[in-house]
């Protein structure tokens, strides 16, 4: 049962994880820049769906809060690549990479600034709310997460096999030059990307602020989400969120099960797994390189 | 004669990588109807032609006319919309989009349903091997069946004009004849108009109706493509035949081009 329980919130911990995850790998097919801020997108979304339901502040409907958090995000992802990044075209990775993190460090002074330093929690009408099933405790919100993470998976998979736009951007991931060859105008459906990677940092911003408080530092999370995204195979959605739900598992896990004294161990695992995962499957574990013929 | 059937029409069109000049003030035309090729060795600037054509580079100086309208500099996706296609050299397919998804993908500026999916029969119908590998991914291709798919996925866009680079890049012999074959029968039956860029000269005068050999950047000779296949120069240079030995019982190996 202790196990059973633990391995629920660790796959809540992890789809939030791989949310974020998922995120990074939309970002780095799509325009081959590592977005640093990622985390901090999530912390954003998240902060933003509380300024809309919060009594404090606009005291909206939750459920309304949530599209709206999504909106805000897909316009902050898409105006941030077409106000800022695209005039960065040309520059090196490591300029576009430190300019990430840059952003990454304002994100967090600005929600500072605007909602709380503090930790604040999102009024959910969910919140404390739990189930029992056959002598477990399920958190509603837990459930929910993996619920909500089942979803937006599918309805990501399906934009992306059936819908024009998501080939689209499949292809112009793959191979940029023949999209512009196509005829596919490669700088919007970037920018498009970008709009989507911040509608899903606003749902695991959401889902991460729902099981608890969120504060500008969370965005700090989307260093082990980088880890679960290295693991993934940096390129892989599904490999994200795998590499997401990997890490999820192994903190709760590793803790309860390591040796007196050894505790502190859940904090080293998730980077433990993925420099095993390195060293043995260097691509990682969805690895999606292919040779181009000639 | 008539401007009115000229599909592409060029004038003094230079281009620059950075400081170096690849396109040296070319003039051409392409009229309906009609194959016409660009001959030269490396890096004569057939490519560096074609991409500037395409909107991929954009000239320094000079005009690209599609049908009467100026077209050098816009973005490749107006240019796709006009009707140009560009089937790149190497193919250029995605690798990891299934073969179905990537013909698609070439009526990406097209939105009437029925109109497409009658066009994907009809390359189907020239490249049956294409439709039975539909649903696999493009980059576990053959070589020549990508080619195919690059030249199918061109036709998506149910171009007024097809620029084709180095069809023949990296095939046998066997295949190159095939890829040939079916460009000459799209030309004759399904009117399409092409500007085809090769090395493999005999193969591209063998399909074209009129060609033009381009040097450094500049265009050399131009001619009827029987004429052309009949030059000593090209026949020479190009088409690796070479002259009888003279009286002497010997050959001159340095042969001055005509041009020069």
């Amino acid at each position: 049962m202790d196990f059973i329980q633990l391995v629920i919130s660790g796959l809540a911990n992890g789809c939030v994880y791989g949310l974020i995850a998922l995120g990074f790998v939309l970002i780095y097919k799509a325009t081959e820049a590592v977005n640093f801020a990622q985390g901090d997108f999530m912390m954003i979304g998240a902060f933003v769906c509380l300024g809309f339901t919060n009594s404090d502040f606009l005291g909206l409907n939750f459920w309304l809060s949530i599209v709206l958090a999504m909106g805000v995000m897909a316009i902050l992802g898409y105006l941030f690549d077409w106000g800022i990044l695209r005039h960065m075209s040309g520059q090196s990775q490591t300029s576009i990479v430190i300019l990430t993190i840059a952003v990454g460090f304002i994100l967090r002074f600005l929600a500072g600034s605007i909602w709380s330093h503090e930790p604040v929690s999102l009024e959910t009408p969910f919140a404390g709310e739990y189930v029992r099933a056959g002598g477990l405790v399920l958190g509603v919100d837990e459930i929910l997460i993996i619920v909500v993470t089942i979803l937006l998976t599918f309805g990501l998979y399906l934009f992306f096999s059936r819908t024009k736009l998501g080939v689209a951007m499949q292809a112009a991931s793959q191979n940029q030059l023949a999209a512009y060859y196509m005829g596919i105008p490669v700088k919007r459906i970037q920018s498009l990307v970008w709009a989507l990677s911040g509608v899903v940092a606003a749902v695991a911003g959401i889902l991460f602020a729902s099981k608890g408080a969120i504060d500008p530092a969370s965005g700090l999370l989307g260093i082990k989400a980088f880890a679960a995204a290295a693991i993934g195979g940096f390129g892989s959605l599904p490999g994200a969120l795998v590499g997401g739900l990997i890490i999820g598992l192994i903190e709760p896990l590793s803790a309860r099960y390591a040796p007196d004294g050894f505790a502190g161990i859940a904090r080293i695992a998730p980077y433990a797994i993925l420099i095993i995962v390195l060293i043995f499957r260097p691509g990682g574990l969805f690895s999606q390189t292919q040779k181009k013929k000639v | 004669m008539s401007n009115a059937d000229v599909v592409l029409r060029i004038d003094n069109l230079e281009s620059y990588y950075g400081p170096i000049q690849a396109i040296r003030g070319v003039s051409l035309e392409v009229r309906q109807g009609q194959i016409v090729t660009v001959l030269g060795a490396n890096g004569a600037g057939k490519t560096t032609l074609l991409k500037t054509i395409s909107g991929v580079m954009d000239p320094e100086k000079g005009t690209v006319k599609l049908e009467g309208t100026e077209i050098q500099g816009a973005e490749p996706d107006k240019i796709v919309n006009r009707g140009l296609v560009h089937v790149p050299e190497g193919r250029e397919i995605f690798p990891l989009l299934s073969v179905a998804e990537n013909i698609s993908m070439g009526a990406y500026t097209r939105s009437d349903k029925a109109e497409i999916a009658h066009d994907v029969e009809l390359v189907y119908s020239y490249f049956p091997i294409l439709k039975e590998r539909m649903a696999q991914a493009a980059g576990t291709l053959s070589g020549g069946q990508q080619q195919m798919l690059a030249i199918g996925r061109g036709l998506m866009a149910r171009p007024r004009i097809m620029l084709l680079d180095e069809p023949s890049l990296g095939l046998s012999p066997l295949l190159t004849e095939e890829i040939f074959d079916i460009i000459s029968r799209l030309n004759q039956e399904q009117k399409v108009t092409m500007m085809l860029v090769e090395q493999n000269a005999a193969v591209a005068l063998g399909v074209a109706n009129y060609g033009y050999v381009m040097e450094l950047g500049r265009i050399v000779m131009a001619d009827d493509a029987s004429t052309l296949a009949s030059s000593k120069d090209v026949q020479e240079f190009y088409l690796g035949i070479t002259e009888e030995e003279n009286q002497r019982g010997q050959r001159r190996w340095k042969q001055r081009k005509t041009w020069r």
